[in-house]
């Protein structure tokens, strides 16, 4: 082979490569549809926080047919692959893409940087740029009134709650959910057993049986399996979901569960991203929102309570009733928030103490 | 009696999270005396754990599963042996591998089967002895893998020390070359001693699958596999020590559990921990003397064997 007819290859092969370049950055510009990129942290599984982001996805799918394409990349890491992933969905033409754990913040924020005409939303994050998002569901407006159900419920007035680590998140919901059980019945307190790990069957279910050995006849968890629902439903107690319906491990037990629904939210984003009118923001969405529902009503739960939560639930969604509205106590009984004050985003967002009606220290 | 009824099901529920250690822990004891070092055990209870819940979903007998699950630890621990004991790869890597290996099919196979809910097996009471007071429900009201794993314990003790086949088994794990001149057939010991370890981790799995949360999700193991191979180490390859190492992590996490629930002061990363130091502290008092250690850590653990002539 000639050098010559070398050179003409090589030539031939720029100019293809550069033709392939303008179709892949044209096509999604150009063409009505975008492709929409999702990263999950674990498997998407039957239930739990990938699950409900992959509904949202399938409703997204389902609500904008053919102008959406979307892509899912479930089980990535926190870290190094993470970046690699996103990096990969961003050069591969998805002009959306939503990063579905806290673990993704810095990689999406840098991948950010290479890909400034990819919109990027990150879930749970606080750190934003120009074309990063952030967004986050305020559960604990679910987890008050699940409180207020366990509240009307409970016989022996002991709650049992498995949970996680001691950060803020898990500790804002601890005390929403207190706050809605003694504002029905002031008698009921909650034990908190911290098992250590976001999952692990067997210690959330030993953790659920030992509050239920102690007298708790309702239990509720702020981990990701479904053992605590199974173990209430053996030992003949009810329990408290949450993430996602967990009524089919307890069909007796299962009470309702605080969900997530992204659906809405992502069917909103892709309609910006194709009507060019995107921004850069910072949403914290909850009941008036949609984006916190509670599950189906499992067969304990009366018409009388029903009637409870549906008045606190449009209560909360029109932003009459708020879960942290002044007077709040701690635990001593000394009150942080006065009476006609509401506790600000910024307080909630660091909560490292108690509401009364804990029992327990918070371990620090 | 409340304090006796928390008493009992601390007691109650320390077994129930001691079995699945039990399990692996002691096969692994035999195939580590036999001098291979298996560190795959996370990996093949969790495709014992799935393929117990599968073979439970079909055919909705949790025996035929219980079965099931040793039959695909053992084929499982069978990779493990053609690659370490006939090709010689690295047993450390090839353990490894095979964890990595057994989490990711166990996810797969078990894909469609996650949120499939299924009877556990039921307690077996037996008469007369189980109507005894705090005994009865302590020691004779349990299901049938609970019992199996006592009698796992009796046999293998007896087996390692009381049986001639036992005492071959022990030679080959100390000097290979030596149990070869004599005649003995390495391989074929070691084989054996690996698709047992690869049984009783399939049965670890199992008792997880179907009877501690009889459910089946991606990795529901935990890392229970890990501990149990810390296990055999930390008791120095002695059977007793395993049962009561296996026993006292349990009694500890669940005491961790109890405490926090009753709302004591106690800081729950300390709760966490306990277990872990606690069974480490205690094994290495009982296990102090140093020329015992020595004696009892199989000389040729981890080596590969060449048979020469």
């Amino acid at each position: 082979m000639s050098i010559v007819s070398a050179m003409k290859r090589v030539a031939g092969a720029v100019v293809a490569g550069t033709a392939l370049a303008v179709l892949a950055i044209g096509g999604p510009a150009a063409a009505e549809g975008i492709k929409v990129g999702f990263v999950y942290v674990s498997p998407i599984g039957d239930a739990g926080w990938t699950f409900q982001h992959n509904l949202g996805r399938e409703e997204l799918e389902a609500t904008l047919g053919d102008k959406v394409e979307t892509t899912y990349v479930e089980s990535v890491p926190e870290g190094g692959d993470a970046e690699r992933v996103i990096r990969k969905l961003a050069a591969d033409g998805h002009s959306l893409i939503f990063t579905t754990s806290f673990g993704y913040m810095n990689p999406t924020i840098k991948v950010g940087k290479m890909f400034p005409k990819v919109a990027f939303e990150h879930a749970t994050g606080y750190k934003r740029s120009k074309n990063v998002s952030t967004y986050l569901a305020r559960f604990y407006e679910g987890r008050y009134l699940t409180g207020v159900v366990a509240g009307m419920v409970t016989k022996s007035n002991k709650i049992g709650y498995v949970a996680a680590f001691p950060i803020p998140e898990v500790v804002r919901g601890i005390n929403a959910f207190t706050r809605g059980l003694r504002s029905v019945n002031p008698a009921a307190e909650v034990n908190v057993v911290w098992v250590s790990s976001w999952y692990d069957p067997g210690k959330e279910r030993e953790a659920a049986e030992t509050l239920i050995a102690q007298g708790a006849d309702v239990v509720t968890q702020h981990t990701d399996s479904t053992a605590p629902v199974q173990a209430a439903e053996d030992r003949g107690v009810y329990a408290i979901g949450y993430h996602s319906d967990m009524s089919k491990y307890g069909p007796k037990a299962h009470l309702t569960a605080t969900t997530h629904h992204w659906g809405k939210y992502y069917v909103n984003k892709a309609n910006e991203v194709m009507a060019g009118k995107w921004k850069s923001g910072d949403t914290w969405g909850g009941i008036a929102e949609g984006m916190i529902k509670l599950a189906p009503f499992g067969p304990a739960v009366t018409d009388d309570i029903k009637k409870v939560v549906a008045e606190k639930e449009a209560a909360i969604a029109s932003g009459a009733l708020h879960p942290f509205a002044g007077p709040v106590k701690d635990q001593s009984g000394a009150v942080r928030i006065k009476e006609g004050e509401v506790m600000s985003d910024g307080d909630m967002l660091g909560f490292g103490w108690y509401v009364e009606g804990v029992i327990g220290e918070l371990p620090k | 009696m409340d304090g006796w009824d928390t008493a009992l099901a601390i007691l109650v529920a320390t077994i129930r999270a001691g079995t699945p250690l039990v399990f692996a822990a002691i096969g692994e004891l035999v195939t580590e005396k036999a001098g291979v070092l298996n560190l795959g055990i996370e990996g093949m209870m969790l495709i014992g754990a799935v393929t117990g819940f599968i073979a439970t979903v079909v055919t909705g007998n949790p025996y035929l599963g219980i079965l099931a699950a040793i039959l695909a630890g053992m084929a499982t621990s069978l990779i493990f042996g053609v690659l370490t004991l006939s090709l010689m790869t690295n047993q450390v890597a090839t353990g490894l591998a095979l964890t990595i290996f057994g989490i990711g099919l166990s996810a797969f196979i078990g894909l469609s089967y996650v949120g499939t809910p299924i009877d556990g097996l039921d307690p077996i009471a037996i008469p007369l002895l189980s109507s005894i007071p705090v005994l009865g429900p302590l020691l004779f009201n349990h299901d049938i893998m609970i019992y199996g794993s006592i009698a796992l314990f009796v046999l293998v003790g007896w087996f390692l020390f009381k049986t001639r086949a036992g005492l071959i088994l022990r030679a080959v794990g100390e000097s290979h070359d030596a149990a070869h001149a004599i005649g003995y057939s390495v391989l074929k010991i070691r084989y054996l001693a690996v698709m047992f370890g690869g049984a009783t981790s399939g049965l670890a799995g199992a008792y997880l699958s179907l009877v501690y949360t009889p459910q089946w999700a991606e990795n529901m193991t935990a890392g229970r596999g890990w501990i149990a191979l810390a296990l055999v180490v930390f008791a120095t390859w002695r059977p007793a020590r395993v049962l009561v190492g296996a026993y006292l992590f349990g009694f500890i996490t669940i005491i961790g559990l109890h405490i926090q629930a009753m709302g004591a002061d106690v800081s729950s990363h300390l709760l966490a921990t306990l277990p872990y130091l606690a069974t480490v502290a205690v094994l290495v008092i009982i296990s102090r003397d140093a020329t015992k250690i020595r004696l009892n850590a199989p000389a040729s653990l981890g080596r590969p064997f060449h048979p020469t002539a």
